[in-house]
């Protein structure tokens, strides 16, 4: 059963509103950043990855095609 | 006797080789991709439903009125930073004895969740102690131990982060995480031995719960839904510590690959 009797006294949540829905939004951002932060550190991961096979390529003197190095 | 032939049967043999197997970080990483994902799914269902029935279906509380609420978030939330660090401490032991690389990757990875979590124990329960309290913050017992895990937590990033070698930062950590310990108790405890604002435990073994089942279910939900959202993000970040160790080997490079999209 809904505990309140309007949409708006949920929001409100009687005088403590500003309290529940501030922890929930806390709540709400450490699992987006828990979600997330593996992702971002892939695609880092994935980059460095990229950088050194190029690397390696560049040094190999078969496939030098006159590209710098980053 | 007895003993000799159990340590030659082909039960103790088969569990020791899928010990060695499990620790492998490569059967790892393959093995906790699909678990991983299981375990993540469910645990969004779990947090949504117990999370909205906390918010909007549970009852009033009789004396605090709707800020009970954050209960919801805050205990899960300090069970987890606790339940987090003790992993670590376990697995730190784990490495140092017996030398097993995952036991490491894994208690590293747990360490900016476990920070995560009690971060938002300590906001929580500030946002909830003024209007039960009237006070953001006091100096009492509960709430400094907690403070403590969270330094403890930030000690041990730093220490994986400062060593130049990995393996260094490893087991400097896992001595850290070790010496440590003796807060956990500390906190648990320190609603008992001190005079302290905060409310004695919510969950005991021995007693039944004070909560109304209409409190309690979700509640209860909402533990065991954070605890597998955790469980779900240590195996995916474990898995990366993974490839980061191992990104000279051959499978380390094709993943990397195949992570990058050309395969």
């Amino acid at each position: 059963m809904f505990a309140f009797d309007s949409l708006a006294d949920f929001f409100a949540m009687g005088r403590h509103g500003l309290y529940v829905w501030t922890a929930y939004g806390f709540a709400a951002a450490v699992v987006i950043y828990n979600q997330l932060s593996p992702y971002l550190m892939q695609r880092r991961m994935v980059a460095d990855h990229r950088r050194r096979q190029r690397r390696e390529q560049g040094t190999q003197p078969a496939s030098s095609s006159g590209v710098t190095p980053s | 006797m007895w003993q000799s032939s159990f340590w030659q049967s082909s039960f103790w043999k088969n569990l020791v080789r899928w010990f060695h197997k499990w620790t492998s970080p490569k059967w790892f990483y393959n093995l906790s991709r699909p678990l991983g994902a299981w375990i993540g799914w469910l645990a969004l269902l779990i947090l949504v439903v117990s999370l909205v029935w906390g918010l909007a279906f549970a009852p009033i509380e009789r004396l605090q009125g709707n800020s009970y609420r954050i209960i919801f978030i805050h205990v899960p939330a300090a069970f987890l930073s606790q339940a987090i660090y003790a992993a670590i401490a376990a697995l730190g032991l784990i490495g140092l004895v017996w030398r097993i690389k995952l036991a490491f990757y894994l208690a590293k990875q747990s360490v900016p969740i476990g920070a995560s979590m009690a971060f938002l124990a300590l906001v929580t329960g500030a946002i909830w102690g003024k209007p039960t309290w009237g006070a953001w913050w006091v100096w009492d017992a509960r709430l400094t131990s907690m403070l403590v895990l969270l330094f403890l937590y930030l000690g041990l990033w730093a220490l994986h982060n400062a060593m130049e070698r990995p393996e260094s930062g490893d087991r400097a950590a896992a001595i850290l995480a070790l010496v440590g310990v003796v807060n956990l108790p500390i906190i648990k405890f320190s609603v008992e031995w001190w005079n302290t604002l905060h409310q004695p435990a919510t969950l005991k073994f021995t007693e039944a719960p004070p909560m109304h089942i209409s409190m309690l279910i979700p509640f209860l939900l909402a533990i065991l839904g954070f605890y597998l959202a955790a469980v779900a993000w240590a195996l995916k970040r474990t898995r990366l510590e993974i490839l980061q160790r191992e990104r000279r080997t051959q499978w380390a490079r094709d993943e990397l690959d195949r992570l990058g999209g050309n395969v």
